[in-house]
């Protein structure tokens, strides 16, 4: 059987209107990126990642929304900036996940639902935390 | 030189004992600082979206608090708070279309914000403002060449723009060590993310990390590790029960805020160190060394 691998590139309105919702949320310019791959080398959480920190610039780049919104990377990505600090192409790509995230979660499509949170969770852990993940997973 | 101070939520519950020794420590110190009469949650974690100004509101409602309490430099010891109030202060600083458009929204408000407050961190405050052979003159109980692994995580050093120090290799927490006659070991992961608010969700995730760190300080000679941020304690040291779950070959490290070891080297009382909240317990190396 032949599978057919071949990646798609389209320069279709669709496309082109994702790619500048990306640039316009993050404020950043996703042609920059010249792939050299430090943001994933140094990324704490690129373990925990499906899609790794340079591949969601390069999917950004070419308009994979389907590919970006459904991965588990931009939930995984706790914005801990050390990307950003280290790109020497001056990208900030948790700017660029923040983007990815907020396209999904303003269509209210949240990644955590609080009142499903354990009561142990609840009353154990800090405000900092319940309110920085309900920032980064809630609309 | 009179600083508001804006404690944040988790240092009135969760990290009483971080408030109680940076309190103590600062008036130690000679530092004149009172606490806002009122204040609200900062955001915990700042948004980095270019489009959305309404989260920005939060960390800068504070600020006007601060010009009410007819202050113009505010003070906290939370690393998060101090990352989310500074960097709402240096985007506005620098967006005057953005501060006018909140000024707008904020009509309720009957003193606008012009970027006048200062924010600071508490470590700012005793590396600028008091200096640490200042620091050193003060310590009456020096801790005994206690070895300790110097941990910032994220918010204390990142981004660059609001860092009190290097992004890759800051020394403040080092040379405070040292001045209360402590020993900090070299810490490569001294910046590393302990995955932050994961724990709520992925407690499993933070374990790997935690195992990580406090492994790489143990193999480094460390006795303690010293944190300043109230996330950053809750993984290393709460989550070490998870961690242990998950990597049956850990062992842990007491982790403590720096704020309890100036306290320390400052001749506190036990009281204000509140070890009750802690879950790997401190006092043991503490008490062998002979500083409790
Ligand atoms: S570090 Fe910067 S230039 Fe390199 S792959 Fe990542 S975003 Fe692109
Ligand atoms: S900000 Fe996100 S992508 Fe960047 S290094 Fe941190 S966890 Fe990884």
């Amino acid at each position: 059987m032949h599978l057919d691998k071949s990646v798609r590139i389209t320069r279709d309105k669709e496309t082109l209107g994702f790619v500048a919702k990306v640039e316009r949320i993050s404020g950043q310019n996703l042609k920059a990126c010249y792939q050299c791959g430090k943001c994933s080398a140094g990324c704490p959480m690129a373990a925990y990642m499906d899609v790794l920190p340079n591949q969601i610039i390069r999917l950004a780049q070419f308009g994979f929304e389907e590919e970006l919104v459904k991965s588990e990377s931009i939930w995984t990505c706790v914005s801990c900036l050390t990307c950003n600090n280290r790109c020497p192409k001056g990208v900030k790509i948790a700017e660029v996940i923040e983007a990815v995230r907020q396209i999904v979660l303003r269509t209210r499509k949240d990644h955590m639902d609080v009142e499903k949170l354990p009561l142990g969770t609840l009353r154990n852990i800090p405000p900092i935390a319940l309110i920085g993940s309900m920032r980064k997973f809630t609309s | 030189m009179k600083f508001s101070y804006y404690p944040g939520c988790t240092l009135k519950n969760h990290a009483k004992n971080f408030e109680d020794s940076t309190l103590f420590s600062l008036a130690h110190l000679g530092l004149e600082i009172e606490e806002l009469p009122r204040w609200n949650c900062c955001g915990t974690v700042a948004s980095l979206a270019a489009d959305d100004l309404i989260h920005q509101l939060a960390p800068i409602r504070n600020l006007i608090r601060v010009k009410e309490a007819e202050t113009t430099q505010v003070v906290t010891a939370c690393s998060m708070c101090f990352n989310t109030l500074k960097r709402a202060n240096e985007r506005v600083r620098a967006n005057p279309t953005e501060l006018a458009q909140m000024n707008d929204f904020m009509y309720d408000e009957e003193t606008p914000y012009e970027g006048d407050v200062d924010v600071y961190h508490v470590l700012d405050l005793v590396r600028d403002k008091v200096g640490f052979k200042d620091v050193a003159a003060k310590v009456v109980n020096p801790l005994g060449g206690l070895k300790v692994a110097n941990y910032y995580g994220c918010t204390l050093v990142r981004p660059k723009q609001v860092a009190i120090d290097d992004t890759e290799n800051p020394v403040v927490l080092e040379n405070l060590v040292s001045a209360l006659g402590g020993s900090p070991v070299e810490f490569p992961l001294k910046t590393e993310c302990c995955a932050s608010y994961r724990t709520v969700d992925s407690p499993n995730i933070v374990a790997d990390k935690t195992y990580q760190i406090i492994n790489s300080a143990r193999s480094l000679g460390a006795e303690i590790i010293a944190v300043s941020c109230p996330l950053c304690a809750f993984n290393l040291d709460q989550r070490q029960e998870a961690t242990l779950k998950y990597h049956p070959d850990f062992i842990g490290l007491p982790i403590v805020y720096f704020s309890q070891l100036m306290a320390i080297a400052f001749g506190c009382e036990e009281k204000t160190l509140q070890f009750g909240l802690h879950h790997f317990p401190p006092k043991p190396v503490l008490t062998g060394k002979g500083l409790i």
